[in-house]
């Protein structure tokens, strides 16, 4: 966008102070993870002589062990090793239901619309907005009328239902962009409800299904609203156990195990965006920039 | 005929868990919240009518204006800093960079991660013995002060930091999609006019990306009315009470010390407020695209 009739020398230092800048910023980001992880590899009394920045001098990887195995996080000291497989047991099963249910409504919001079907998604898109403040209680309650207060189980429905109203606005703002011929077209040949879906709709659904499990995924495991109300004891999900290891006040103060713990909780989703981070983007950005 | 049959219905069969859970666990539990708000439930949920008593005592309790105060405190610098920044960094971006898919991710980042995570990071940072002004003391500002943490008067600011480290790479992204969108062709022309390129940002560009700050500003308002995990992480609400939000309030008096009706009524205006802000936005884009 830069004239290029300016003079060289304005040109060159612009672009220095832009690139410095950006340089900067920059910075700012990684400070953060790079205390982080220079923490979880010092030895405490290095933690307590030197500084934030100051690169460990007898770098040591014992502080992830304890936070992996017997970091107490409460009454427990077994570490956050069974927390994490509860996050995994948690995530999958409510990403995938989630997504495949936000697909099916996205599907017949967009191409079997019937009168009354765009009350239904108006109901739903409620569920994007409201703070969840306003459902805890009524939740509550519901989940201990039938049985699954405190448990995995209990989570995994209430991360579905308040999941469902955001990836059904993923598939549906998708699914508007595929023409209606080519639906109408495969239903003069005869093609039913399931088979469009199946044959037509989902082999090109790729791309959002990648958006709506990323966000699902990185949704679930970051939530501790939900876990710390809903969960309890051995049934925790890591960001409740990273919580409780953080403010148990029993003994000396940590901190190398506390930063290793928050980095273990992290590596899930940092890894997904990692490696997926861009299609992710992408698609966010278009769905909320959109209107 | 019954697979006929089948055929015709499938589209409402498949939608109908989807009504019902709508109907059940938003309306339904909206209705329910309310109920409770108006009832006279402590320990246990009742489902009577007691007026506003909770409103009353929520409105009479010392605690709801801190956490008013900081809701307000929080917000406003909250979305300034983040639009503020996500926009010089997106303008900065979209200057042909070298290397701009690494610098948007490092940018973005941080986003990944939970609210624990960033709280639990930023409190390691901050904290005032070890943290960044040991840190300070150690280059040579022997008597640098950094306190906020543990300071009653300070600490919702560092709830600030952490929160616009953490979103304001995604209102990058955000204004760099808008920047991206904006037709070259009208740029072109003001600079054969002679128009300069801070000129062209802030004539040109910037005014037309209002939908964009719009869509941020939404967001973001939407993520400082919900925001409880930073807190709960960073500050837990404290030194005292002094940190509290909304969402924090409700978590305390919900569920740690059983005064049901109240929570129910503080949650009852966190939807109030967030409507406030959702349904103007709502129906201006309605009309918007019913012109459009």
């Amino acid at each position: 966008m830069l004239n290029s009739g300016t003079i060289c020398w304005n040109h060159v230092l612009g672009r220095a102070f832009i690139y410095l800048m950006l340089g900067a910023f920059a910075l700012y980001y990684l400070i953060p993870l790079f205390v982080m992880v220079v923490t979880s590899l010092k030895p405490l009394d290095e933690i307590r002589s030197g500084n934030l920045l100051a690169l460990p001098m007898q770098p040591t990887f014992e502080a992830w062990g304890i936070a992996w195995n017997s970091a107490c996080t409460g009454v427990q000291c077994n570490g956050l090793q069974g927390y994490f497989y509860n996050s995994m047991i948690m995530v999958i099963p409510a990403m995938l239901i989630s997504t495949l249910l936000g697909a099916m409504n996205g599907y017949v919001l967009t191409k079997w619309k019937f009168p009354g079907s765009n009350v239904v998604f108006s109901m739903l898109l409620v569920g994007c907005f409201i703070p969840f403040q306003v459902i805890l209680l009524p939740m509550a309650k519901v989940l201990g009328m039938i049985g699954l207060a405190g448990s995995l189980p209990g989570l995994v429905m209430v991360h579905v239902i308040y999941g469902l109203a955001f990836t059904t606005l993923f598939f549906r703002n998708y699914y508007i962009t595929i023409p209606d011929e080519l639906i109408n077209a495969a239903r003069i040949d005869g093609a039913s409800f399931w088979t469009t879906f199946f044959k037509i709709i989902l082999p090109l659904s790729t791309p959002i299904i990648v958006v709506s499990t990323i966000w699902q995924f990185t949704q679930i495991w970051n939530d501790f609203l939900f876990g710390v109300i809903y969960s309890s004891g051995e049934q925790q999900p890591i960001t409740v156990a990273l919580n409780n290891l953080v403010n148990t006040s029993t003994g000396v103060k940590r901190y190398n195990v506390d930063m290793a713990g928050a980095i273990i909780a992290a590596l899930p989703t940092l890894f997904v965006y990692v490696v997926a981070g861009k299609y992710f983007v992408r698609g966010l950005t278009a769905g909320s920039v959109k209107g | 005929m019954v697979t006929k049959w089948l055929e015709r219905i499938m589209p409402r069969l498949v939608l109908a868990p989807t009504f019902v859970i709508a109907l059940v666990f938003i309306h339904g539990f909206i209705l329910l919240n309310a109920w409770l708000s108006f009832s006279s439930s402590n320990l246990m949920p009742k489902y009577d009518w007691a007026g506003f008593i909770q409103y009353e005592r929520l409105f009479a309790n010392e605690r709801t204006a801190v956490a008013a105060t900081n809701l307000f405190i929080f917000a406003t610098l909250f979305i300034l800093i983040c639009l503020f920044l996500g926009l010089l960094m997106a303008i900065l971006l979209d200057q042909r960079i070298r290397g701009e898919g690494v610098i948007r991710t490092i940018y973005l980042y941080p986003m990944a991660l939970s609210f624990i995570v960033t709280g639990t990071a930023w409190k390691w940072i901050l904290n005032p013995g070890l943290g960044f002004e040991k840190l300070m003391h150690d280059i040579g500002f022997e008597t640098f002060q950094f306190d906020w943490l543990v300071n009653s008067e300070m600490a919702i600011y560092t709830v600030v930091i952490a929160g616009v480290w953490q979103s304001s790479g995604f209102v990058m992204a955000l204004f760099l999609a808008g920047l991206r969108g904006i037709d070259e062709s009208i740029i072109k022309a003001a600079q054969i006019d002679g128009a300069s390129l801070p000129m062209i940002y802030r004539k040109i560009i910037i005014p037309g990306m209002r939908p964009v700050f719009f869509s941020a500003f939404i967001i973001l308002a939407h993520i400082a009315i919900k925001s409880f995990d930073l807190v709960m992480a960073l500050t837990g609400g404290g030194p005292g009470y002094s940190s509290d939000l909304p969402a924090t309030f409700m978590y305390t008096f919900a569920f740690t010390r059983g005064q049901i009706g109240i929570g129910a009524a503080s949650a009852m205006m966190m939807l109030m407020t967030v409507m406030a802000v959702i349904v103007p936005y709502l129906y201006s884009e309605l009309r918007s695209q019913r012109h459009a």
